[in-house]
């Protein structure tokens, strides 16, 4: 070793990091990995369809490409896509929220009302065990082929689901935490109001998120079944034309929509959790 | 008149498919101020005893009554602490602490300032506004018995409320709960299987047969000093100790 490189050596000792650094470094790259693996997964998926389809491998009258997405994309008048997405989008909030709230309240009388909970539990086992979809015919004739009905069929998928879930938190609250507040001299209504709920709101919100995907579900069910306006409508439309791009456009909104009011719920969830401290 | 008394207090248990005899013909009287322990073989109906006296179960003959009316939960004369501390995690300590006022709609200004000076008063003031997962053990057990004696109970039930932390705190916790106790001059009903816990904090000591519970011996404990810790280090604990533990297991 030369003079001159020893005495660069404290110089280059300095530099070493601290295990602490190193710890962080390593997870910062872990996650930017996984971030820049995550998008170039999406844009090789896109590269290899249109590619295949430019060359030839697969044919795009079937399975459509990314560019004719895009160009069909371009061709439809925006206000008339509007107009769809406002149908679906309308359709489904309001069966999810007419769901989760009805959920929760006939959870709640169950919950509150033993012996309604004793009579109403084959029905329930029952409900649940049957394919919502089948209802379909019946719920046509019973409330008219419209908008209506999809919302009803979205009810009908969330419902039972919600039901069951709610009452099961509702149920699952510590024994002993029930038998404190009696022996304070507590009523039913107080017991639920100061204990039940506050400890279940954590699972409620978890139910919401479930909520949102089955609410799309039943949504675009419904839009197969009856629909003349709204993305499953364009979904149905374009499979019976032939329109493959259109299909797969339609699709591609319903995911990017389906994910923002899955985000839209989670951010809810991060709030309520760290205003509900603990579990 | 005693505070608290059981008159031949009979309990039977129904099921679908037995009757269970679980308290017979039990006879007890707590006078103001006293600590008792009720002690007994595992499975004996000592938790059944208390919920009688919280008035969660009614016996199924005689009676219980405190300061001469009988019982019913809610009347705010009974306060009962539980195996754990049972505080509630969302809410704050203070929020905790005032649980049993807002259940009996008694809020008032003068009352949450005679629980929020109990807080400072035991050493809670500063943790007033964190959350129960922030405490420690025996700080969560200073908090719940704060809380029962926040509406201010004529009589005490601790239903084995060391049962749930470890060992070394329990010394120190039980410590606690007693100076506590016998400075707000309260009266107080423990259950235990713990026989060195009930001899270093018991006034009295009720031994119960096994089921169905009756009283099967009471004796008065005279240890002479002035802690469950310093009890425990007295000379005749160790014999306090044989005595009870003969009668239990007999």
């Amino acid at each position: 070793m030369t003079e001159k490189a020893r005495s660069k050596l404290p110089c280059r000792m300095a530099k070493v990091k601290s295990p602490r650094q190193v710890y962080l470094a390593k997870r910062r790259n872990d996650k930017i990995t996984t971030v820049l693996l995550q998008i170039g997964l999406l844009f090789v998926f896109i590269g290899v369809w249109e590619l295949a389809a430019t060359v030839g491998w697969i044919d795009p009258f079937i399975t459509s490409c990314p560019s004719r997405i895009v160009k069909i994309l371009g061709t439809i008048d925006v206000k008339d896509l509007f107009i769809h997405i406002g149908y679906t989008l309308g359709e489904c909030a309001i069966g999810f929220v007419a769901a989760s709230a009805l959920g929760i309240l006939i959870a709640v009388l169950l919950w509150r009302f033993k012996k309604l909970r004793r009579v109403m539990e084959p029905y329930i086992v029952v409900l649940n065990a049957l394919p919502k979809i089948a209802l379909g015919p019946i719920i046509i004739i019973w409330v008219g082929a419209g908008m209506q009905a999809i919302v009803v069929m979205t009810v009908l998928i969330c419902l039972i689901v919600t039901v069951i879930s709610v009452l099961n938190g509702l149920m699952a609250v510590d024994e002993g935490k029930i038998l404190l507040l009696k022996s304070m001299g507590a009523s039913r209504t107080q017991i639920l109001t100061k204990l039940i709920f506050p400890a279940n709101v954590p699972a409620l919100v978890n139910m919401l998120k479930i909520n949102v995907g089955l609410a799309w579900v039943g949504t675009i069910m419904g839009e197969y079944l009856v629909s003349t306006a709204g993305l499953g409508y364009l979904i149905i439309y374009g499979s019976q034309v032939f329109k493959m791009d259109l299909v797969m456009a339609s699709t591609v909104i319903l995911c990017l929509l389906a994910t923002a009011m899955y985000l839209a719920v989670a951010a809810v969830e991060r709030i309520v959790k760290r205003k509900y401290h603990g579990e | 008149m005693a505070l608290l008394e059981l008159d031949r207090v009979d309990l039977i248990y129904q099921t679908e498919t037995d009757e269970t005899e679980a308290v017979r013909n039990l006879n007890l009287a707590v006078d103001e101020g006293e600590f008792i322990a009720l002690v007994g073989p595992s499975g004996c109906g000592k938790t059944t005893v208390l919920s009688m006296i919280a008035g969660l179960i009614s016996p199924t003959r005689g009676s219980v009554t405190v300061g001469g009316k009988p019982v019913t939960a809610g009347s705010g004369d009974v306060g009962y602490m539980l195996q754990r501390d049972n505080l509630f995690e969302w809410r704050t300590i203070e929020s905790n602490v005032f649980l049993g006022l807002s259940v009996q709609k008694k809020l008032t200004k003068e009352n949450r300032e005679y629980a929020l000076a109990m807080l400072d008063k035991y050493g809670l003031g500063e943790f007033r506004t964190h959350y129960p997962t922030q405490l420690s053990g025996g700080m969560r057990q200073r908090a719940a018995l704060i809380r029962t004696l926040a509406f201010k109970p004529k009589l005490l039930l601790l239903d084995e409320p060391f049962s749930a932390v470890d060992f070394q705190t329990r010394m120190t916790v039980c410590d606690d709960v007693y100076s506590i106790i016998k400075n707000e001059k309260k009266t107080a009903l423990l259950v235990t299987h713990d026989i060195s816990e009930a001899v270093s904090m018991a006034d009295r000591i009720v031994v119960l047969t096994g089921r169905p519970a009756t009283v099967k011996k009471i004796f008065d404990v005279d240890i002479d000093a002035p802690t469950p810790l310093k009890k425990r280090e007295h000379p005749s604990f160790s014999q306090w100790f044989d005595r009870i533990w003969k009668e239990v297991s007999l």
